[in-house]
């Protein structure tokens, strides 16, 4: 199964994306942020790092970009699509999904092992979970506190779009101890911590965040 | 501005030139004078006087680091040594790694963020241009006391731009130090050590050769930072008209740099440069001058065609400026179209300001007018030499006859146990959490094991798994009370810390961080320390393969406690035997290594405010006897620390916290020494209750001594007979103290 | 010559963690003034070589909107300097 990873400039964890994937049996597809060309694949990923150096927002100005372009239509037509961290960013500044990511309320980057409950399996990409699982993968970033208006949280409570919530104490001061969301179809997720550093316990906290990736197989096959 | 030529220059030998305010001595002025046969022009002048400071030239240090040289061991794995941007050693397989370190202390103390981000820029950078991609960073830093209020504003920035820039070009910050001495208060120590990786045939050097090449300068634009003192050329005439922007700080965009390093990977994977150098202190003029003088020709540059962020630039501040961000390279004309279209994929800025040339001259011009024309080996190689006085100090015999063992010592159970609590809340030994969460550790995926461990151990190959183990170490204490002794117990701990990892020690970078060469006894430190450092690498069979110099580290007439801090990297076959440094269930633990009663200079001591005595002995066969001890038995150890600041006492906690489970230890004679002497040559294992009779007798059969000190298990710290203290308040009090003091 | 001035701020119900800490270190400074809040935003100054003309200023509005601001979390203020 072909699974596109995008990389825009500044983009960091595109390699670590591409590796999950292979993890989880499928083809990794490298995406150039300048191309229209989704190359026929069965999901894209948007991964972590600082595209444009997080420069005016993050993710504001590789929502712009060719790739981008073809992306959003295909999503709206129900196209798998992560975004991880930076790819969360992108998502919501092109309003694939709702609210906004803010700087962390500690004001510090903050990369720990973090805790979360995934709250909803009925995703593209968390359908490999039993509902109500609590894993550990890393959280890596300075903004990464998720707002939205009242309605919108409602929206997403009632209609239950959030998929994963932080466990313990809130790191970032994200409304809700929201951690990840989907949108109203389910093939859009955006998630704050990192699966794809957690994919083997040789290299990361857990193997917890292989099962984002498999999720996408078992969807489709 | 009137432009100062060559042929100006030629026909006005009398005109008065402002040598003294660029740093120069009468002599080395006359020197240049003899070398162009002519008085330099404005640009040549501002070449010379930035690539003879002592910060580009090592004038001071050069005569004792030719000791690196002449005493190097020999060593298969040597690749490239000194005298690149970067040492290289072969690891096997095929791959090749280039590490060093280098240091950015001034400007951290002007601008903690930028100081500190450039720091890692420039190291990230040294590291690119060998032809390696950067694959980790460790940041030894050393800041003033913990609760100064200076401390307080360099500390927060420093790790903010470590951190800022270090996660935003994807390199992972795995490792390093933060200590806290009074005496670092005017004058932190920001050191910085990156990681490369690279196929043999991959390794890249900063030569021009080829008649006809071109030399392309890519990266960033030039504005103009870093100026400081060359402004005064530029301020000779009183142009008006000129705005007056001379920053002395130079600011980083790590964004650039992070296309900068993918653009440059894909130009090498496609093999087309000849040489290439990154740009760092003194910018173009070094650049130029070092890839010429290293080539088989001479190098002509167009300085105009440079692309500009300030126009106003005159052409001594471009040859000057210490924009970040820039690399230079020699690419053959073939090959030119292909490098220019890689740079406008990555929208990295590329120019083609000059040519490789026959001859042995560096010539510049300024829109056709000829500004510079030097032999570049005399601005990059052949600069002045200084064979500062040195001697021991009077002030050292009393240093040394005031010894640690002479202090009241806590003997009952109480007041070891509040000894040992004060001491793992201190600053130097409390948990640095705060600071390393700032980092990000796991980019690129390959970190297997990361700070607090006592090495980084990086993957670099995932089919093979084989990986490298870093460590960087230095006690300042100890090396002021022993500046030679003090260094080779540096690299005993580093040799030590790479060895508990799992891994077979290969190569030394070294960060020399001390005074001011005028003062006799900082020098002395210096010349000792360094003696110290080529002895140790020759009795170890490691070559150092590079470093870096920095002196001036003192405010009016207080030195920094001379800090050579040493890098060591090793390679380790199987990164999936690399050896922990926690455990779970339960466990034996054993202690190897003598204790002796050797508290001077420890952490014990300076908790009492008190510095002298001799430091502890160093035996560097020993250390080697232990590595390959760990190396023989690793199958059979669950997990291994080893033993310096703190001793025994920090190193048990430190392993009983990340294991998160108690101990029951027995301690047969003075429990105060055995806790808190700082003897070298020491490591702690846990092993498994049925490897431990076995363990014990290999390490018996090697000669070195073994310690069965008890269990793990339970909720506390039993120390048998003599005190018991909860595991819960020790963690709360080694937790505590960071966030409280910078939170 | 004209400066068109876009100045974007969080809008008030989003938590300005930067805000709040500048309104801490205030105080602690030991300055006289003592604000009751501190909301830290951005000022872009954009330089045309004309003053723009009304539909110039209509599109300079929609890049404000789109591009220099996110309306979900931010507002914007647009000023012409001469």
């Amino acid at each position: 199964m072909r699974v596109g990873v995008v990389t825009f400039p500044g983009t960091l964890d595109d390699h670590d994306a591409a590796r999950a994937v292979r993890f989880a049996g499928g083809e990794a597809i490298s995406l150039w942020h300048g191309d229209k060309d989704l190359q026929d694949v069965a999901g894209v990923i948007l991964p972590g790092g600082f595209s444009y150096g997080d420069y005016l927002r993050c993710g504001a100005i590789a929502r712009f970009s060719p790739i981008m372009r073809a992306i959003i239509p295909a999503a709206e037509k129900g196209l798998p699509v992560l975004g991880i961290c930076n790819g969360f960013q992108v998502l919501c500044e092109s309003h694939l999904l709702p609210g906004a990511l803010t700087r962390n309320v500690g004001l510090h980057f903050l990369c720990r092992d973090q805790e979360i409950e995934i709250v909803n399996n009925d995703s593209a990409w968390t359908a490999d979970f039993a509902k109500g699982s609590k894993i550990t993968i890393p959280l890596k970033n300075g903004e990464g506190s998720f707002q939205c208006d009242d309605k919108t949280l409602k929206d997403l409570e009632e209609n239950n779009r959030v998929i994963a919530r932080y466990v313990g104490v809130n790191p970032n001061g994200s409304r809700n101890a929201i951690a990840g969301i989907t949108n109203e179809r389910g093939n859009v997720v955006g998630i704050m911590p990192h699966p794809e550093h957690a994919i083997d316990p040789l290299t990361g906290p857990t193997a917890d965040g292989l099962s984002f990736f498999t999720s996408l197989l078992k969807t489709r096959v | 501005m009137s432009l100062d030529t060559v042929a100006i220059a030629s026909t006005t030998p009398e005109t008065t030139q402002p040598w003294r305010e660029l740093g120069l001595k009468e002599d080395e002025y006359a020197r240049i004078r003899e070398i162009l046969g002519r008085r330099p022009t404005s640009s040549e002048l501002a070449m010379y006087s930035v690539m003879w400071s002592e910060h580009c030239s090592y004038k001071s240090s050069k005569v004792h680091l030719r000791q690196f040289g002449e005493k190097a061991p020999k060593s298969d794995a040597l690749l490239v040594g000194i005298g690149e941007n970067a040492g290289v050693v072969d690891v096997g397989q095929g791959y090749a790694v280039t590490f060093k370190v280098e240091s950015h202390n001034h400007p951290s103390f002007i601008e903690p963020y930028q100081g500190a981000a450039t720091g890692v820029g420039g190291i990230v950078r040294d590291i690119l241009t060998m032809g390696a991609r950067p694959v980790a960073i460790l940041d030894p830093l050393r800041f003033g006391s913990a609760d100064a209020a200076d401390t307080k504003r360099v500390l927060p920035g420093v790790i903010a731009g470590i951190g800022g820039y270090g996660n935003c070009i994807g390199v992972p910050t795995v490792g390093g130090e933060v200590i806290f001495d009074k005496s670092y208060a005017g004058n932190p120590l920001v050191n910085a050590l990156c990681v490369g990786v690279m196929r043999h045939e991959d390794i890249k050097l900063a030569k021009a050769s080829g008649t006809g090449n071109l030399v392309v300068l890519f990266g960033a634009k030039t504005g103009g930072d870093g100026i400081g003192g060359v402004s005064v050329l530029a301020s000779e005439t009183f142009d008006e008209k000129k705005p007056t922007k001379r920053p002395a700080v130079q600011v980083g965009d790590p964004f650039t740099e992070k296309v900068l390093i993918e653009c440059s990977l894909e130009i090498f994977k496609e093999d087309l440069v000849v040489g290439i150098q990154d740009l760092g202190g003194a910018g173009l003029s070094c650049a130029t001058s070092e890839l010429a003088s290293a080539g088989t020709g001479g190098m002509r540059v167009e300085l105009d065609r440079v692309p500009l962020r300030d126009a106003n630039l005159s052409p001594e501040e471009i040859l000057m400026s210490e924009s970040q961000e820039r690399m230079c390279a020699v690419v053959e004309p073939s090959k030119i179209d292909r490098f220019l279209e890689i740079c406008k994929k990555w929208d990295v800025v590329a120019t083609v300001i000059g040519e490789v040339t026959s001859g042995n001259h560096l010539e510049i011009t300024w829109h056709g007018q000829l500004i510079v024309d030097v032999p570049p080996r005399t601005v990059a190689h052949d600069g002045p030499v200084y064979q500062r006085p040195f001697h021991r100090p009077k002030s050292q015999e009393e240093l040394v006859a005031n010894g640690a063992e002479k202090l009241d010592r806590p003997s009952s159970g109480k007041d070891l146990a509040d000894a040992i609590v004060d001491l793992i809340s201190s600053p130097n030994m409390a948990d640095k959490s705060w600071i390393t969460s700032q980092y990000d550790k796991y980019v690129q995926g390959n970190t297997v094991a990361a700070g607090p461990s006592d090495a980084a151990v990086i993957r670099i190959d995932e089919q093979s798994f084989l990986g490298v183990a870093v460590a960087t170490d230095c006690n300042g204490r100890f090396c002021a009370l022993d500046p030679y002794e003090g260094t080779q117990l540096a690299l005993a701990e580093a040799f030590r810390n790479v060895a508990v990892s799992g891994a077979k020690p290969l190569a030394i970078t070294n960060c020399l961080n001390f005074g001011s060469p005028e003062d006799p006894g900082v020098m002395w430190q210096f010349a000792e320390s360094v003696r110290a450092l080529a002895d140790g690498a020759l009795e170890m069979g490691l070559p150092v393969t590079g470093g870096n110099v920095s002196f001036y580290n003192q405010t009016g007439n207080v030195a920094i406690l001379p800090t050579p801090v040493i890098g060591v990297l090793g390679v380790i076959d199987d990164v999936r035997k690399a050896i922990p440094y926690k455990f779970s269930g339960e466990k034996e633990l054993i202690l190897l290594g003598e204790t002796l009663e050797e508290l001077s200079g420890g952490e014990w001591a300076d908790r009492h405010g008190h510095l002298g005595g001799i430091p502890p002995r160093v035996n560097l066969q020993r250390e080697i006897a232990l590595a390959k001890f760990i190396d023989a038995q690793r199958d059979f150890i669950a997990a291994a620390h080893d033993l310096s600041d703190g001793g025994l006492a920090v190193a048990l906690i430190e392993m009983l916290l990340h294991s998160e489970t108690g101990a029951t230890i027995s301690i047969h004679g003075d429990p105060f020494m055995h806790l808190f002497s700082e003897s070298s040559g020491r490591i702690l294992l846990a092993v498994n209750p049925e490897d431990s009779n076995y363990l014990v007798g290999k390490a018996t059969d090697a000669g070195i001594t073994t310690t069965r000190l008890g269990k793990s298990g339970g909720e506390n710290l039993e120390i048998a007979g003599v005190l018991s203290l909860s595991m819960i308040h020790l963690r709360e009090a080694n937790q505590r103290t960071i966030p409280e003091l910078f939170g | 010559m004209a400066k068109v001035i876009v100045d974007v701020l969080l809008k008030d119900e989003i938590l300005d963690p930067q805000g709040d800490a500048i309104s801490r270190a205030i105080p602690r400074m030991g300055f006289a003034f003592k604000p009751t809040n501190v909301r830290q935003g951005k000022s872009f100054i954009l330089t045309l070589d004309h003053t723009p003309s009304a539909s110039e200023l209509k599109e300079i509005e929609s890049a404000a909107a789109t591009l220099l601001s996110n309306p979900v979390i931010e507002t914007f203020t647009i000023r012409v300097e001469n």
